[in-house]
């Protein structure tokens, strides 16, 4: 008998760390399935931000490497350049990507380096326990914004996918969720247009992915799930956002 | 008097805050005191413990290594902290999930059955506090009128309700333990 | 003054806001993130500034800015986030700008961990950032002198203009003990500290005050350096503070600093106990180092033992201060494993000749002997 719903063959075997309706792990799978489909496990090159996600290096079953906090495009472009026929990507939360790593991920892009960065964008630094992230929303409260962001001292949220979409070298670039079963088909497929960008040698793909951070976020996972529809989506609208040539 | 306490169980069975309680109250009373939790994301779900030491002296290491006092709240923290516990230590055990004795026999255990007690008295979150009961009234570590202070204290601005509740449930304690606690 | 019990990281928050702080820039990072959490909250209650920078290169930049604005300012961050500081700390001691840096520490090297660690020593006390620089570096080791450290190193940063850190590590960060903080001091007191040399504007009342570290002309970055070395050496003959504990009559001398001092002294209370007489020589300031009181108490004793939480990095500037006279061993933790004090109990018998039946298996832990006689 066939087995539809096995473990991809790109994650290993070791159970996530990760808090109960945390969706960091559905995001694992969806990449993981990915190379699987695309058949290109033995040639992928994963790099591991600083972020819950800190600890992909146990579960892609892929050569990878940890960068330093939001630097991981930094690593990426090199390993890159070092094995052009490899295919690299980069696994960084909102903190690695939009806050330290800011200038990493923006000369990656304008460069055109040809790697794809999966960013999961969960409105928190959520391996810190909860302080505000560059994607915090105005009044999301955190626990360095205690009364809820205030634009007048904090200034307002990021939205990366729209900043990098206008650099020249950014060829394809996606913001998804997965907080539906309809959201996660759509982001498999985001996922991989951005890897198969990658593997044509048409420049630099990125993938954003709207995720929740129950623990931190004070709520439950289904009311999680919600609160992805109901606040952060109007901010952050889904959708494809940069597709150059026939993507 | 040197207390020097290691407590351990599940993250959210409340150890922390009942260690913060008994450090706060000796405070109260005029003792030297310090408190250790254990940190960072193994916290999620799994096991916390927190070092207390509440002292007549100065404190030297605030880190307890060998403790004269040990509380488990669960199974695992039994069989982690066991053998760490000075021959004549004291042992308090959570009886309610715990059904295995101790290995050794030259310490002094005790059980109590907070999970139960709390249920009867309507809320499962008092265990802690049934704990602490327990331990006041077998070291004397602390004066009762510091910890109903400390209480008030860092309950803050909750209900009335909620603060005698807790002392409620910290004289269940005190009062279960002998009645329940016969050597295992 | 009333005690009241507080986690250190928060002590020492309150602390700086006590001694006059009101701009605070730091970026999150366990295990000292409590102190951008409280100050996220006491700073608009005190009129103050908290910013969560987008890194800990742009908070210590920030604090750079503020100084030189003639600011009372504070950065805090852990181990790998000193590291991207470093920079920065260059240039503010270049500038001579009066700060405070705290670095709680954890274990490294890399990402490492995030439990208590001792090994940022070297990049404290030796310059770790690029050229000759001093950082008057304060090593606490409860509670109650976190807030105390924290509360002078603003008005000695003041003094000498110079950037002070506080080096704690997670333990004590993490920690809660009674503390008696210090009062609040007037505004006023504060403002009135001479900062005429801040840029504030010259008001066309007086020259640009101008905040350059770029000197082209060798001759004048010379200048620079021995204006630098002048202050440092005073003080170094200024401002060294040490703890000794039991060490009147000792002939066995430990040496340690931080949280690990006071698991040594508990170590040596049980050797008393066996009749060892040992002793502890704490040093407080890290940078200027107590040389001289290590030389004076290396002469008294048969041995000296250094504990740290690292591969060793104290034991060397205490080599420096003893030179060859007596033998130097060490024996650590690392990885943000803590020394127990069982540990350093067996050491202290080891070395004073004890044969205990403990002391037949080892600790865990790194042990050497860095100078022989
Ligand atoms: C240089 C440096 N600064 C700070 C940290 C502490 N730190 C670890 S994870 C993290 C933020 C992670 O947030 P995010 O990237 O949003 O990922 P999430 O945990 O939410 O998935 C920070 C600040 C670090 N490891 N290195
Ligand atoms: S802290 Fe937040 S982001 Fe991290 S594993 Fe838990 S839920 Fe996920």
């Amino acid at each position: 008998m066939e087995i539809v719903f096995g473990r991809p063959k790109a994650l290993t075997k070791v159970e996530f760390h990760y808090c109960p309706g945390c969706t960091h792990g559905i995001i694992h799978r969806l990449v993981a399935e990915i190379i699987d489909e695309l058949a290109i496990q033995g040639k992928s090159i994963g790099i591991a931000s600083v972020g819950c996600s800190v600890m992909a290096y146990d579960y892609f079953a892929v050569d990878m490497i940890q960068a330093a906090h939001g630097r991981a495009p930094a690593v990426a472009t090199a390993v890159k350049r070092v094995h052009p026929e490899s295919v690299v990507f980069s696994y960084q939360g909102d903190g690695d990507l939009a806050a330290i790593g800011t200038a990493e991920i923006v000369h990656a892009a304008a460069r055109g380096e040809n790697i794809t960065v999966i960013f999961v964008n969960n409105g928190t630094y959520g391996m810190t326990s909860g302080q505000m992230a560059p994607t915090t929303l105005i009044g999301q409260k955190c626990t360095t914004c205690p009364e809820g962001r205030d634009p007048g001292r904090a200034g307002y949220p990021i939205r990366m996918s729209e900043l990098l979409a206008t650099l020249d070298g950014a060829t394809y670039i996606s913001r998804e969720s997965v907080h539906t079963p309809a959201r996660i088909n759509s982001a498999k497929k985001a996922i991989r247009k951005a890897f198969e960008v990658q593997l044509r040698k048409e420049g630099f793909s990125l993938v954003e992915i709207l995720s929740t951070c129950p623990i931190n976020w004070g709520l439950n996972p289904v009311d999680s799930l919600k609160r992805v529809e109901d606040e952060m989506v109007p901010f952050y609208p889904l959708g494809e956002i940069k597709k150059c040539r026939e993507v | 008097m040197d207390q020097r306490v290691v407590i351990s169980g599940f993250g959210g069975q409340g150890i922390m805050s009942m260690a913060q309680l008994i450090v706060y109250a000796g405070m109260m009373d005029g003792k030297n005191v310090s408190w250790v939790p254990s940190y960072g994301p193994e916290m999620r779900g799994g096991t916390a413990y927190c070092n207390l030491v509440v002292s007549d002296m100065k404190i030297g290491s605030p880190v307890v290594t060998k403790p004269n006092t040990l509380i488990v709240m669960n199974l695992p923290s039994l069989i982690k902290f066991e053998k760490s516990l000075v021959p004549n230590g004291l042992l308090l055990m959570n009886s309610s999930i715990i059904s295995q004795r101790p290995a050794r026999n030259d310490i002094r255990p005790y059980g109590i059955k907070i999970n139960d007690l709390a249920v009867e008295l309507g809320n499962l979150r008092t265990a802690n506090m049934i704990m602490l009961g327990a331990y006041v009234e077998l070291t004397k570590a602390v004066s009762d009128d510091s910890v109903f202070a400390s209480i008030k204290k860092v309950l803050g601005g909750a209900k009335k309700e909620l603060v005698s509740l807790n002392i409620d449930a910290f004289k269940l304690g005190a009062k279960s333990v002998h009645a329940m606690c016969a050597k295992i | 003054m009333e005690k009241v019990l507080m986690k250190g990281n928060e002590a020492l928050a309150e602390s700086a806001i006590r001694a006059g702080c009101r701009y605070y820039f730091g970026y999150p990072i366990t295990p000292q993130s409590e102190i951008p959490e409280y100050l996220s909250k006491r700073m608009p209650q005190v009129g103050g500034v908290f910013l969560q920078a987008e890194s800990e290169v742009a908070a210590i930049n920030m604090v750079y800015g503020a100084a030189a604005a003639g600011a009372r300012t504070m950065t805090s961050s852990s181990s790998l986030g000193i590291s991207l500081k470093l920079e920065g700390i260059s240039y503010i001691a270049a500038a001579e700008l009066p700060c405070v840096i705290v670095n709680i520490m954890r274990g490294g090297p890399g990402l490492g961990g995030i439990q208590p660690a001792q090994s940022d020593y070297f990049q404290a006390t030796k310059g770790g950032g690029h050229g000759d620089y001093r950082l008057i570096v304060y090593a606490p080791s409860s509670v109650q002198e976190l807030a105390d450290m924290t509360y002078q190193a603003f008005d000695i940063a003041d003094m000498y203009r110079n950037p002070v850190m506080i080096l704690g590590d997670g333990l004590l960060g993490q920690m809660m003990e009674q503390v008696e903080l210090p009062e609040f001091k007037e505004n006023k007191l504060i403002k009135t500290a001479d900062k005429s040399w801040a840029a504030t504007g010259t008001k066309e009342s007086r020259p640009p005050n101008i905040f350059n570290t770029l000197y082209l002309d060798p001759e004048k970055l010379e200048e620079l350096n021995l204006a630098l070395f002048e202050k440092y050496k005073a003080i170094e003959s200024r401002e060294v503070r040490a703890e000794e504990y039991m060490t009147a009559d000792a002939d066995l001398l430990l040496v340690a600093y931080g949280i690990t001092a006071r698991i040594v002294k508990t170590a040596i209370d049980e050797a008393r106990k066996k009749g060892i007489k040992a002793g502890l020589m704490r040093p407080i300031t890290l940078w200027p180092f107590p040389k001289a009181l290590a030389n004076q108490l290396s002469a008294q004793v048969k041995c000296i033992l250094t504990v740290e939480m690292s591969q060793g990095q104290l034991i060397e500037d205490v080599c420096l201060a003893v030179g060859r006279r007596v033998p130097v061993h060490f024996y650590g933790r690392v990885g943000g494993m803590i020394p127990s004090v069982e540990a350093v109990y067996h050491e202290i018998c080891r070395y004073a000749g004890m044969k205990d039946d403990a002391l037949l298996e080892l600790d865990a832990g790194i042990r050497y002997t860095y100078a022989e006689v």
